[in-house]
């Protein structure tokens, strides 16, 4: 017997140690054209201090530091185009990096240095919205702008006219994916499935429902489920009863993997909408072939087909020698944004930025065409994306129909 | 509505639910005890499979009875540490039930340490999961499978717990400890046999559960064990049938509440059920006097 626990133990440990192998991820090609990331048709600022310091604070250390080292690299890579293409004149951005770490103390920490010691007149960061809400009020009380490049929460720009950010919360994504797909695929009625006893795939499936009806598109029927379900086979032979053309999922990985894959066992070949909970490898890594067809938002995707995002991919792949993600491409233009502020205001005082960054609108960078609302959240079209062999491609007609097959 | 199709789900759901079932009946119809670390022994016996296929490389089908042989060893361990000091001590039942929780608790925490939180699933080439064609309706050769697995299980234990030695055995000791030992019957092997079976059982269905739904977690046990307590309520507690019979009897109301248009009152539904037998008939749908259990 206790040999037995003892070799039983051993090979638990052996097999804890082996990681989950993630999907690859397959390089779509960009445009030829030459494209250049800036808004060069103002005039050079000739005002500017030699050295302008901005404060970055990112998430570098713990369970963060996934997110945090990718968006110093991309914020990184920002400044040395820019200072080396002599987008602000004479003068040079001096980023100083801070880490926000994963708790409210070491972002306000950092907040605190960077603004009191550094002296920035503005901030990138921080990584976490909960670090946010932390830091981002003494930014407001000094008057420095901050651009927050990650932030998702609802109510961050509440904070004050000081606080901005380049990252599309989930409400903003949802209403632009159903509007791509219901374009590309014809959509005229949809079943809805979601779970009822969570905040956040309730919230979703409400921003769902206003979504179709914007879209005019009818819903056949609405199904429920609890957290922590596994069996959906009864509520998707409803929704598979009436016929409609897509089935729309507000649930998170844990539930949306059987979801798709019982769909699919069902005879469901069409698409499945997500929100956000599907925009996680292991939907692909746990489904396989049944995610094919999957459809969820983001707020960029490494196949855009956007020029500057290809200029952009090409750049920090040779910089770095690796993939850029979502969290690369907003910190990257999140700098930008501030540059091109400094450059329109041809002044380093933080409230002449505040103001010059209000004011952009329509700046084409890798996310799209970017504008600041009135509340200082981001405008931008989010990146309707499909599995297909599993991969996130960009939502098109071709790849719908590798998805689906010849229909 | 599909009627079809939702009454091959009844009939599928109702074998997940009366697999996991049948091994908390076992227990109870020998012990007189509830063994809430049952769920945590379900989830070993999937994770036991995973390890199998995943590290050895052993195909689907061989892994499966190492699962069961395995969950029936964590059984055993489970009677040691967590309910043979509390016999020999003549502690309560109640406090037999604590330290099942406590069991539970333990062993979910170690397969969270030893697994990570992260879903894990068998490899999607191996499962036989295609939909079989030219029927009326939609069903998976796994699903055919555990239909069979949950019904041969349910007979097998029928005719070991009445129509052999042990079985006799086993429901001497569930009359009386005392007068089973009298009789020579040895109460301890009988009670390591049980939990063996009981564990080996729970293995089996974590095996299947694992194959069907294919998402492996430390916390896949207790999404099913409320609806596999409730389901031997309803059948009867320690009624090897009755918790086939709950099981099916569950998993209907549930698929046909959804299917009615009441998905948001489907535990309600379920619940109200349970209330109303429990009202009616306190020893549930075949339950019996409970001097006469087992």
């Amino acid at each position: 017997m206790n040999a037995f626990v003892r070799r039983f133990l051993s090979v638990v440990i052996v097999f804890s140690l082996v990681a989950v192998s993630l999907p690859a991820i397959v390089l779509a090609q960009g445009g030829d054209e030459e494209v250049r990331m800036g808004d060069w048709e103002s005039p050079t600022p000739e005002n500017l201090p030699d050295e302008i310091p901005i404060g970055v604070l990112f998430g570098l250390s713990g369970g963060v530091a996934v997110y945090g080292e990718v968006q110093q690299r991309a914020v990184q890579l920002a400044v040395d185009e820019i200072n080396e293409s002599g987008y602000l004149g004479d003068s040079v951005l001096v980023p100083f990096f801070e880490d926000s770490g994963g708790s409210g103390e070491q972002a306000i920490a950092a907040m605190t240095k960077v603004i009191e010691e550094d002296e920035v007149v503005a901030v990138i960061g921080p990584t976490l919205s909960s670090s946010a809400f932390s830091a981002d009020p003494i930014a407001q009380e000094n008057g420095i702008p901050v651009l927050g490049v990650s932030n998702t929460a609802n109510g961050i720009t509440d904070m004050g006219e000081f606080v901005f950010r380049d990252s599309l919360p989930e409400a903003a994504v949802i209403p632009g994916t159903i509007a791509q797909a219901a374009e590309i695929l014809g959509l005229e009625r949809v079943g809805v499935l979601y779970g009822n006893d969570d905040d956040f795939t309730y919230s979703g499936y409400e921003v769902f429902v206003e979504a179709l009806e914007d879209n005019e598109i009818e819903i056949t029927t609405e199904e429920t489920f609890a957290r922590g379900d596994v069996d959906f086979n009864a509520q998707l032979t409803n929704i598979i009863a009436t016929e409609p053309d897509a089935i729309v999922v507000s649930a998170l990985a844990q539930e949306g993997v059987p979801i798709i894959v019982q769909a699919r066992q069902l005879g469901f070949t069409g698409p499945i909408i997500g929100g956000n909970g599907f925009n996680s490898p292991a939907i692909v890594a746990q489904a396989g072939d049944a995610a094919n067809g999957v459809i969820v938002g983001a707020a960029w995707n490494i196949a855009n087909q956007n020029p500057l995002s290809a200029a952009f991919i090409e750049a920090f792949e040779e910089a770095y020698d690796a993939q850029p993600d979502q969290f690369a491409a907003q910190a990257y233009t999140g700098t930008w944004l501030i540059a091109t502020a400094i450059r329109r205001a041809d002044s380093a005082d933080p409230a002449d930025i505040r103001d010059a960054l209000a004011e952009i609108e329509d700046f084409p960078t890798p996310l799209g065409s970017f504008s600041f609302d009135e509340d200082r959240n981001p405008v931008h079209e989010p990146v309707a994306q499909i599995i297909v062999d599993g991969v996130y491609e960009i939502l098109s007609e071709e790849t719908a129909a590798a998805a689906y097959g010849e229909e | 509505m599909d009627i079809t199709q939702q009454i091959v789900n009844a009939i599928w759901l109702g074998s997940v639910y009366s697999l996991f079932a049948l091994g908390y009946a076992l227990v109870f119809s020998v012990l007189g005890l509830l063994n809430l670390a049952h769920s945590a022994n379900f989830m070993w016996g999937a994770y036991i499979g995973l390890f199998f296929v995943l590290q050895m490389g052993f195909p689907v089908l061989l892994a499966a009875p190492l699962a069961i042989i395995g969950g029936g060893v964590i059984g055993i361990l489970l009677d040691r540490v967590a309910f043979a000091p509390l016999r020999r001590r003549n502690a309560p039942r109640i406090a037999q039930l604590i330290s099942s929780i406590g069991a539970a608790t333990f062993m979910v925490a170690l397969a969270q340490i030893a697994f990570s939180a992260q879903p894990q699933n068998f490899p999607l080439d191996q499962i036989p999961n295609q939909t079989i064609e030219g029927l009326p309706f939609r069903i998976t050769p796994v699903q055919v499978i555990i239909f069979a697995a949950a019904l041969l299980l349910m007979a097998f234990l029928h005719i070991l717990v009445m129509r052999t030695k042990q079985g006799q055995a086993m429901r001497t000791v569930a009359f009386d400890e005392r007068i089973a030992a009298l009789l020579g019957v040895p109460v301890d092997a009988i009670f390591r046999l049980t939990f063996f079976l009981a564990g080996a059982m729970a293995g089996a269905a974590g095996m299947l559960y694992g194959l069907a739904y294919n998402s492996i977690t430390p916390f896949m046990g207790s999404a099913v064990a409320l609806k596999g307590l409730t389901v031997i309520v309803l059948g009867g507690l320690g009624s090897i049938e009755g918790a086939v019979l709950g099981g099916f009897v569950v998993a209907g109301l549930e698929v046909f509440s959804i299917a009615l248009g009441g998905s948001d009152f489907r535990d309600a539904i379920i619940f109200l059920l349970l209330f109303i037998v429990l009202v009616v008939r306190p020893q549930g749908l075949l339950g019996e006097a409970s001097t006469e259990r087992a």
